[in-house]
């Protein structure tokens, strides 16, 4: 469903990805693990257009999303082109992004996030996602005029989600669901998480520090250090490798 | 009574402060620029108005306003396109630098169009001037006029923002804009849309102004836009209430300032406030904590 073949990325001088390939299945839980600054957040960034590659390819349902190429100019120098569609094309597309930090519009209300969840859906009736939203979060029903900057860090947490399932996405990108959250609630919010991906069949591309909770839960995972993609498997393997349960396992 | 009269008379300046002063502050909540080009803007929208009155033959205030406002859009967003969509994502100073060029190269265009001198802005052929008393107060039905139609734009304004759409949009672009992008929402067109509204509305300004001094120049939107944008940060840069707020209490202060004698401080009274005002509080009056943007 989702391939992304070689990509780098920079920020500045800073070599951020390196050749990062990866593949996300119809149908799956993918989780991405790593530590701090190993460039989990920037490959859903890239994904979602708000960081440039500087060569290698990402598509989505056999329709390439950005592209970029190496040319050399007349002295011999290569730089790279890249080509693409517009980043606020792909929640029309079906991509849904869960950001780090939530990124919850904080002065809107509740109601008023959710809508913008749904800014890119052409039909006009969103009771029923409203009704799909409320069912996983009641809490959300609850404090539908408060505005989001006034939740807590777990509601903020749920009220990000259901912005993004509002949309009824095809995949949906997490970017660290559990954190600063309180245990009781991270084990909430990964049950949910495996509920949306059960019943709807939404695809999810899961980024975590939390390696223990995000393989629990995963198909296949992939484990990245300083940018590069040094092991992947399915998820029970990698659980189970005595480098990874060494590193992130605290073993 | 002579406070009350004083009072109307400052609200009526200061409605077009305010309508022009909203221009600065959802560009710069949108894209934290400060539009220096937006008094010439005005300039160029009461000049639209004069174009329509007295070249076109249309001397009908409310399409008078309404052209004024389309041509002064297409020019806001024209500005935007050339001088500040290149720069985007440079360094906030060079966006600044071209929008203070393009405010040099608007100025000057309208003297070389029109020359320097001041025009007078045909008032009579738009509105028949009368003077209402009552209670030793004499309110004219001009006075009236611009306070209504500025109250209405700006009541548009609030509804379309708070309750659209795209204004909803626009206020999601201003408080995070890549979560916005990841709703789906595109930059560049709310970007555009802000620049149309903001120059819209210092058009209908720009016209007001010339009925209510029924004059006009290439240079009055240095003042005025200072003045404006003094209203702007006053209230809050980034908040449109507090651009409305704004407006009105500098003209206001201004024209009770005059009525005290104290006329050859006319154009010091906005800026010594605004100084006050940022000493005490450097968010202005209805300005929220910017976090800053990454």
């Amino acid at each position: 469903m989702l391939t992304v073949e070689n990509i780098n990325v920079y920020y500045g001088a800073i070599h951020a990805l390196r050749n990062v390939s990866l593949q996300v299945n119809q149908g799956e839980i993918v989780s991405l693990i790593g530590a701090n600054g190993a460039g989990k957040s920037s490959i859903l960034r890239t994904i979602s257009g708000l960081n440039k590659l500087k060569g290698g390819k990402i598509s989505f349902l056999d329709k390439v999303l950005y592209e970029s190429k190496t040319k050399k100019n007349i002295f011999g120098n290569e730089s790279f082109t890249t080509t693409g569609v517009a980043p606020h094309s792909l929640a029309k597309m079906g991509i849904g992004h869960v950001p780090e930090g939530r990124r919850v519009f904080p002065h809107m209300s509740v109601k008023e996030n959710l809508l913008m969840g749904a800014y890119s859906r052409k039909d006009r009736d969103f009771s029923e996602s409203f009704e799909n939203v409320f069912e996983k979060f009641p809490r959300l029903k609850e404090r539908i005029k408060q505005p989001a900057g006034t939740l807590s860090g777990g509601e903020q947490q749920m009220l990000a989600m259901g912005r993004a399932l509002m949309n009824q996405p095809k995949l949906l990108l997490m970017d660290e669901p559990s954190m600063g959250l309180a245990p009781m609630l991270v084990e909430e919010i990964f049950d949910i998480i495996k509920e949306i991906n059960s019943k709807t069949g939404t695809t999810i591309l899961l980024v975590e520090q939390n390696a223990h909770l995000a393989l629990s839960i995963a198909h296949r995972g992939y484990v990245i250090e300083t940018g590069e993609i040094i092991l992947e498997g399915p998820a029970q393997e990698l659980a189970n490798n005595p480098e990874v349960r060494k590193a992130y396992l605290g073993e | 009574m002579e406070l009350i009269q004083q009072l109307i008379n400052g609200i009526t300046l200061g409605s077009t402060y305010a309508l022009i002063a909203l221009g600065y502050t959802m560009v710069y909540g949108i894209v934290l620029l400060i539009n220096f080009a937006h008094g010439e803007i005005f300039m160029f929208g009461a000049f639209a108005g004069l174009f329509i009155v007295t070249v076109l033959g249309i001397s009908n205030l409310y399409l008078a306003i309404l052209g004024a406002m389309v041509f002064s859009m297409g020019l806001g967003v024209l500005i935007e396109f050339i001088a500040y969509r290149p720069l985007r994502g440079s360094t906030r100073l060079s966006a600044l630098i071209s929008a203070i060029g393009v405010s040099i190269f608007l100025g000057s265009l309208m003297v070389l169009i029109r020359g320097a001198n001041v025009t007078s802005f045909p008032r009579k052929e738009l509105f028949t001037m009368k003077n209402i008393e009552f209670y030793g107060l004499s309110i004219s039905n001009l006075q009236i006029a611009i306070i209504l139609i500025s109250a209405i734009l700006m009541i548009s304004l609030q509804l379309f923002v708070n309750y659209t759409k795209i204004g909803r949009a626009m206020r999601a672009t201003s408080m995070d804009g890549d979560a916005s992008i990841l709703m789906g929402v595109n930059q560049n067109s709310i970007i555009s849309i802000t620049f149309a509204i903001g120059s819209g509305l210092a058009a209908a300004g720009g016209v007001l102004w010339g009925l209510n001094f029924s004059s006009i120049h290439p240079y009055m939107g240095l003042m005025a836009g200072l003045k404006a944008f003094a209203a702007a940060v006053l209230g809050g840069i980034g908040s449109i209430p507090g651009a409305m707020f704004g407006g009105v209490f500098l003209g206001v202060a201004e024209t009770l300032g005059i009525a005290a004698d104290l006329s050859k401080y006319k154009d010091a009274f906005a800026f010594a406030i605004l100084i006050i005002v940022l000493l005490i509080r450097p968010t202005g009056l209805f300005g929220r904590k910017i976090s800053k943007k990454v």
